[in-house]
């Protein structure tokens, strides 16, 4: 009833929830959410795999309920991957331009571009995305396009998402266990950014903090491109943690105090009040002061905005970000946390908001979903540049089809 | 047994009233020979050691060796206890050749039998004397083993107990200096070429004639009550950029840990050292520069002209910071752990009687918690004593659910451990 090529998914294995959601392009381009499957994750910690029976099963729920909603069958998924052994950062590739006009070719660019990609990592470690930035034509800044003009040499700057090969193996063979193809990964953080920003904002230098259950992943864009990826590997789950130890109750408790009492901020008037927790049978256990509850949610999530200004102040990028801070995840939900980043990040912070999608409502104004509206966004370019790309091919494919047709 | 020295030099820079050097052990007396150059003149040089081939080899004027007929010329043995105990018993012989001078430096290889021992006992013969006492020290490969690490470390902990200045250089540092091909002569060269550059350093800053003086006491202030290493660096460079080029060598310096260590430190001697042609205007883009890198740490500057210097300016600095709370992250080299308060805390009540093998500790009361683990676990390895109690942190911090999982380590911060917990505030 679709056509298979015209259905994108994409699937994020969170540390909190397993969450599949289901798109499908237009014939003009546009992005259509059609599918939404999401269950509870249990066996991921810090945005990593760790029990593999069980995050199997929960990926399993969420892919047959995005199913059952889209009327699909979903084969292939873009897979959105995390965890704190992701590094980025920039390098720049050099290549001599050797055409006797000096004219630089297709060529010549693809070849710029390999040797940027060629980097010295770890063995162990593998390149996740290698993303162009600007070109340089014999020196000269902020070239898109070099093709066509005269130069005798090309440089590029890409940047370099990378991480343990390892590690990010473990999330592809649980998807391939559930008979999917894997189209290919997606850093977290660069699919959320993807779902939020749009190209002004790109262009005037943005930031998106996705902060997740197991992992905060942050992004810069400036000048159009990206130029810096991290990944922190604390998030929600630090927070419940924290209350869990603090206020000496258990983890499942922990959680529910902190959505129904949780604050980015100290507010004046929970000031000295008191509330019960109660335990499975409704009884009460113990009753918690809700200043120290949001007093140790609001040191720690200041302290994940400090690590994160403090990597872009070593970065030199706090000048860049022109158009603001924008949260995602389901970290962006804690009342006042835009206050909070405010306070910390001294720039205008807001909660983002996917751009550029249609469908689903209950889909789109959730923050927990952005990543995972991301990775669908992410197989729409995708598929876009390819269907560009082999044009030719899919042209002697139909020849040949036809031929095959004929009575 | 003392050899009396024919003549002691009379002569003296005007500021230096009267200034000994002591080479203590088989590098101090080593390292002497390097030392007793022009650049020192009017200085006294003194040999102490229990070796008698390398006191024959020294060309110091006055020679001690210390000797019992136990040991019969051999040597330590790289017992410190053995080397203390013989200076305790010739700790009258030591005073009277302290006897006279004003400043006394101390020049000893730690880690061995002799430097170990017997310069911490020297150091307070210095004192009874009533000299300023400053000690250069160095401290023992990483490769020696443990065990010369630790006699170094007590041994240094004494002489800061007792010397008003201590500058201690780890060798494992200047591995940083080296490259691998280098012999072990050229490397222990090395170390003593560095060692003998802060002594001259030092030397200098007290001796020539001052454009802004640092006086000796300034030194001591510095020096005193750090209870951990104290960096320092020396550099040269001549031209016409010579000020940006001695700044970039001093934040590159290894020794200073590429320019971390002035970071760290809070306290910072700077020393500026040129030919007639030093002008005010470079003086004070040196210190603009050094203080930019050391903001928290008191400085104390001083600019002095040495015509044998010419057209090079040479700065000496020495950096000096409080014991620092993860000795573990600072100095993965096995270097110094600082400030064991005092394991061995100079028994001062043994002294003449000849026998200071008794070990005495102290109460534990007056020390933190780590440092009383230490001082245990110490005591436990030495197999002093057989009974050990284990002792259990006070507050175990559990990780909860991230008990079992990869800790999350930022700049040696477990950040699994709650914010709140890591920033001390408390509730309530």
């Amino acid at each position: 009833m679709f056509d298979d090529s015209s259905i994108i998914v994409g699937l994020e294995i969170g540390t909190s929830k397993v969450c599949a959601v289901v798109g499908e392009r237009g014939a003009d381009g546009t992005l259509n959410v059609i599918g939404l499957g999401q269950s509870r994750s249990r066996g991921v910690r810090k945005g990593e795999v760790a029990d593999t029976t069980q995050a199997e099963e929960d990926v399993r729920n969420a892919i047959v309920e995005a199913e059952q909603m889209a009327d699909v069958e979903i084969r292939n998924v873009y897979l959105g991957v995390t965890g704190g052994h992701i590094r980025g950062f920039n390098n720049r590739g050099v290549h001599p331009v050797v055409s006797a006009d000096r004219e630089i070719s297709e060529d010549d660019v693809q070849d710029v571009i390999k040797n940027a990609k060629a980097i010295n990592l770890p063995t162990e470690n593998n390149v996740v995305h290698a993303i162009r930035q600007h070109f340089f034509v014999d020196g000269q800044d902020g070239v898109t396009n070099p093709v066509g003009m005269l130069g005798s040499r090309l440089e590029v700057d890409v940047h370099v998402v990378h991480g343990n090969t390892n590690r990010l193996q473990n999330a592809i063979r649980l998807v391939k266990g559930l008979q999917l193809e894997v189209d290919e990964i997606v850093f977290n953080g660069l699919a959320s950014s993807l779902a939020l920003l749009t190209g002004d904002q790109k262009e005037l230098g943005a930031l998106v903090i996705d902060i997740g259950g197991g992992t905060t992943d942050y992004v810069v864009y400036a000048g159009g491109v990206i130029r810096h990826t991290g990944v922190l590997a604390i998030g929600g789950d630090h927070v419940s943690n924290d209350l869990a130890y603090g206020l000496k109750v258990p983890l499942s408790r922990a959680e529910k105090l902190k959505l129904e009492h949780g604050s980015a901020l100290l507010n004046e008037e929970t000031r000295g009040r008191n509330v019960t927790v109660t335990n499975e049978l409704g009884l009460p256990l113990k009753t918690v002061n809700v200043e120290h509850l949001q007093r140790i949610m609001s040191l720690r999530l200041e302290e994940i905005f400090q690590l994160v200004a403090q990597d872009l102040e070593q970065a030199g990028l706090f000048d860049y970000l022109r158009a603001g801070v924008f949260l995602c995840g389901g970290g962006a939900r804690i009342p006042q946390i835009a206050k909070l980043a405010e306070h910390v990040l001294q720039m205008p912070v807001s909660l983002g908001q996917t751009n550029s999608v249609s469908g689903l409502k209950s889909a789109l104004d959730q923050p927990e979903f952005v990543t995972a509206i991301g990775l669908v966004k992410f197989g729409s370019f995708k598929t876009r540049k390819r269907e560009g790309k082999t044009s030719l091919t899919e042209g002697i494919k139909g020849a040949f089809g036809r031929f095959w047709h004929r009575p | 047994m003392m050899r009396e020295p024919t003549d002691l030099p009379a002569a003296h820079p005007a500021r230096m009233s009267t200034a000994k050097i002591f080479g203590v052990g088989n590098a101090g007396v080593g390292l002497l020979a390097a030392i007793n150059g022009e650049d020192f003149a009017g200085a006294a040089f003194a040999a102490v050691n229990t070796d008698a081939a390398s006191l024959a080899a020294s060309s110091a004027a006055l020679k001690i060796q210390l000797e019992n007929r136990l040991l019969r010329g051999m040597g330590t043995g790289g017992d410190p206890e053995r080397g203390r105990a013989m200076a305790e018993e010739q700790f009258a012989t030591l005073k009277s050749a302290c006897e006279g001078a004003e400043v006394i430096f101390i020049v000893a290889g730690l880690g061995g039998g002799a430097g170990s021992g017997i310069s911490p006992v020297l150091a307070r013969a210095a004192k009874e004397t009533g000299a300023l006492v400053l000690a250069f020290v160095t401290l023992p490969f990483g490769c020696e083993g443990n065990r010369r690490q630790q006699q170094a470390q007590q041994s240094l902990q004494q002489l800061k107990s007792v010397a008003d200045g201590v500058v201690c250089l780890p060798c494992q540092k200047t591995f940083k200096l080296i490259d691998e091909n280098t012999s072990v002569l050229d490397t222990f060269r090395i170390t003593g070429d560095l060692l003998v550059e802060g002594v001259r350093g030092v030397w200098r800053l007290l001796t020539r004639p001052g454009l802004i003086q640092i006086h000796f006491a300034d030194l001591c202030t510095l020096l005193r009550d750090r209870h951990s290493e104290s960096a320092f660096a020396s550099v040269e460079a001549s031209g016409p950029a010579r000020s940006r080029e001695v700044v970039e060598k001093l934040l590159s310096h290894p020794l200073l840990d590429e320019g971390r260590a002035l970071a760290e430190s809070d306290a910072v001697l700077v020393s500026l050292m040129g030919g007639k042609d030093m002008t005010m205007a470079e003086v004070g883009r040196v210190m603009e520069q050094i203080s930019r890198h050391c903001e928290r740490a008191q400085i104390i500057m001083g600019a002095a002209v040495d015509e044998t210097l010419k057209t090079r300016l040479s700065v000496t600095i020495i950096a000096a910071k409080q014991s620092s709370p993860m000795p573990a992250a600072e100095s993965p080299a096995g270097a110094p752990s600082p400030a064991l308060e005092s394991d061995l805390a100079e028994p001062t009540a043994a002294r003449g009687s000849g026998r200071s093998a008794s070990r005495c500790f102290p109460a534990t009361g007056s020390l933190t918690p780590e440092q009383r683990e230490q001082v245990i676990a110490r005591r436990g390895r030495k197999g002093a004593a057989k009974m050990r109690q284990a002792q259990l942190p006070l507050a175990i911090i559990s990780k909860g659910r991230f008990d079992k999982s990869e800790p999350t380590i930022h700049k040696g911060e477990d950040l699994d451990i709650p914010t709140y917990i890591r920033r001390g505030v408390a509730l309530n």
